[in-house]
């Protein structure tokens, strides 16, 4: 409650933050020691978000540029990585395509979050005949393999970044709303929420300020664990030509068709970008099988 | 369990039902549909031509109209013919299946071969240094792109000895050999993807159960540590690993639509993204509702076979 409340105003959070600060420090600490993986994975994850902040710092070349005259060459000095077919910089593309890469794996695993807790936490709350057809709309939703319905919609919806997102949380959602209900279930039978029922609260301020708090362990489990499995899926869409479209240097577009077609004669143009996908997956899954293991022990045969 | 089983059914039916309409609908949303991309290749377009197209596919008719038919034909068993190939979409998809369902199998025999072995060691030696790097090679199959992997396994072939595999689908009754490999590369990639996941329930599994008593009992009794657990403890754990077999086979489609591109197989998975770029209506519509129907019967099926595995599950009414 007093976190809850706190939030809002400032004057009282103020004495109360200090503690819990230094608290974060040491708990990063003792995560650090007792989940190696889980750092492992942190680490990795925090050079992603570095490369991608700091991207045009980062770069050697214009990651757009054409140059016919150096196409496919060797890994250099010049060119770290090497060069593509149209003579664009691979190195320089990578980093620029950690930008693509994150803001669609952040951004559908953040929408698929927000939009599948609020219809778990009301579908857990509401129960009854809501409750059923929410969970049979869901049904639906998980009927099609992620990458089958992402497909069908991102080829619906035209390619661009926003469509992308959207395409990618949709299949993504019902997983989060059905955890979110899953723990609403419980957290619903409590003593202080029919305490805060008792007196007289709306419906909506119990759901979203008593309930939803309480949701926020699997809910950070959640999000790192689809994390993984939204840049997968992106780098698939993008990789057959539904995902981010040109110019934008994504790491699935990179090993598309034309990436094929130059294998054997320049490796690294299949090897690069694919490195760079697995890393990052691997880094958020590492993470998110350590935050799971601490924030929520119950799931951790799932 | 015959009212459960029918209640089931009925769930399956409205969700199929239900997944049809989301199909429609978004197919319809998609800019451009399959006279836009003939006259695009055609460059010019000529109203009373286009018109007449749209007529003879029955573009023209409301949606709600056009869905109505669909419907209806699918009772009758009509999947509609293809917009491209002019053709009933059944003759199109059937030669499909068989090469589609092959690969599935493969990867699913690499998948459980190479997850239910790698599970048990990682739970019986926990926390070991082996227990680690298993852990670490299965994560890294989960997060490697299955597509990527099998570009690497084609790269890697011909750095080393130099062969190519053959990129035109060859049928096992021409040259069998040659089929096996060329359906074992791609079954291993996509195989080393669902391993993992099998890897790590059995693994979870088989260390809750370890802790129970009667394993305790079984030490007790003096019986081998390889009894105990590959006719104890595997038995009691294998439970959630049937589920996870079940539900990987059916989402295997997911992992295939990009492998059979990457190896040219005329599979099912492959003719999907073909279809979808072409617009070609009856032809997405069917292959989606088939592959909703394996994903909810398959998921039917796991939990059917529980009560053969675990005689204490019953299914009961709720």
């Amino acid at each position: 409650m007093a976190a809850v409340s706190g939030a809002g105003s400032a004057a009282t959070v103020v004495p109360a933050a200090r503690p819990s600060r230094a608290g974060a420090g040491t708990t990063l600490l003792r995560f650090c020691r007792k989940k190696p993986l889980g750092a492992v994975g942190g680490f990795i994850m925090f050079l992603i978000i570095f490369t991608a902040v700091f991207a045009n710092v980062l770069q050697t070349q214009d990651p757009i540029a054409t140059n016919a005259a150096d196409t496919l060459a060797r890994p250099s000095a010049a060119h770290w990585l090497g060069t593509d077919h149209l003579g664009r910089d691979i190195y320089s593309r990578i980093v620029h395509g950690a930008r693509v890469s994150l803001l669609v794996g952040l951004g559908s695993t953040l929408v698929a979050s927000v939009l599948g807790g609020i219809i778990g936490l009301l579908s857990g709350y509401v129960g009854g005949k809501t409750d059923l057809v929410v969970q049979r709309i869901m049904d639906i939703l998980q009927g099609l393999p992620l990458l089958v319905l992402a497909l069908v919609m991102s080829a619906a919806l035209g390619p661009s970044i926003p469509n992308v997102i959207l395409a990618i949380s949709i299949p993504i959602m019902p997983r989060a709303a059905r955890v979110i209900r899953a723990s609403v279930l419980s957290i619903r039978e409590f003593q202080y929420v029919e305490a805060a029922r008792a007196l007289g609260l709306r419906h909506l301020r119990i759901a979203f300020r008593h309930i939803l708090p309480n949701t926020i362990g699997p809910f950070i489990v959640l999000g790192t664990a689809q994390l993984g499995s939204a840049i997968l899926v992106e780098a698939t869409l993008s990789f057959l030509g539904l995902g981010v479209p040109e110019p934008y240097p994504s790491w699935g577009r990179m090993l598309s068709v034309s990436a094929a077609e130059y294998a054997q004669k320049a490796p690294w143009l299949v090897l690069f970008p694919g490195i760079a996908i697995s890393l990052a997956v691997f880094g958020s899954n590492l993470l998110g099988d350590a935050l799971r293991d601490t924030l929520d022990p119950r799931l951790r045969g799932a | 369990m015959k009212t459960y089983l029918a209640q089931r059914l009925g769930i399956a039916a409205l969700t199929l039902f239900g997944m049809s309409i989301v199909i429609f609908v978004l197919l319809r949303l998609a800019p451009g549909d399959i006279v836009d991309i003939l006259f695009s290749t055609g460059g010019y377009v000529n109203p009373s031509e286009r018109a007449a197209i749209e007529k003879e596919l029955g573009l023209d008719k409301p949606i709600w109209r056009q869905y109505l038919d669909w419907l209806r034909n699918m009772a009758t068993g009509d999947l509609g013919k293809s917009y491209r190939y002019d053709l009933p979409a059944w003759e199109i998809i059937r030669p499909l299946f068989p090469i589609t369902l092959e690969l599935a199998t493969l990867a699913m025999i690499v998948a459980v071969v190479l997850g239910v072995p790698t599970g048990v060691i990682s739970a019986v030696r926990q926390d070991s240094m082996l227990d680690y790097v298993l852990r670490i090679l299965s994560l890294a199959g989960l997060s490697m792109p299955a597509f990527w992997l099998g570009m690497v396994i084609i790269l890697v072939l011909v750095a080393w000895i130099g062969w190519i595999p053959p990129m035109t689908y060859v049928p096992a009754t021409e040259n069998f050999r040659l089929h096996c490999i060329q359906f074992a590369l791609p079954a291993l990639a996509v195989g080393y993807r669902s391993s993992a996941l099998i890897m790590r329930i059995t693994r979870s599994a088989l260390l809750e159960v370890m802790r129970e008593d009667y394993i305790r009992t079984a030490r007790a009794k003096g019986q081998g540590e390889r009894t105990v657990i590959w006719s104890h403890a595997l038995k009691n754990a294998i439970l959630p690993v049937v589920t996870v077999i079940g539900i990987e086979f059916a989402f295997l489609i997911g992992g295939l639509i990009v492998t059979e591109t990457v190896f040219n197989l005329p599979g099912v998975a492959r003719f999907l993204v073909q279809a979808i770029a072409w617009r070609d209506y009856p032809i997405v519509q069917s292959l989606v509702m088939f592959t909703a129907a394996i994903v909810i019967l398959s998921n039917l099926a796991v939990d059917m076979l529980y009560g053969v595995l675990d005689p204490r599950v019953r299914y009961g009414s709720g």
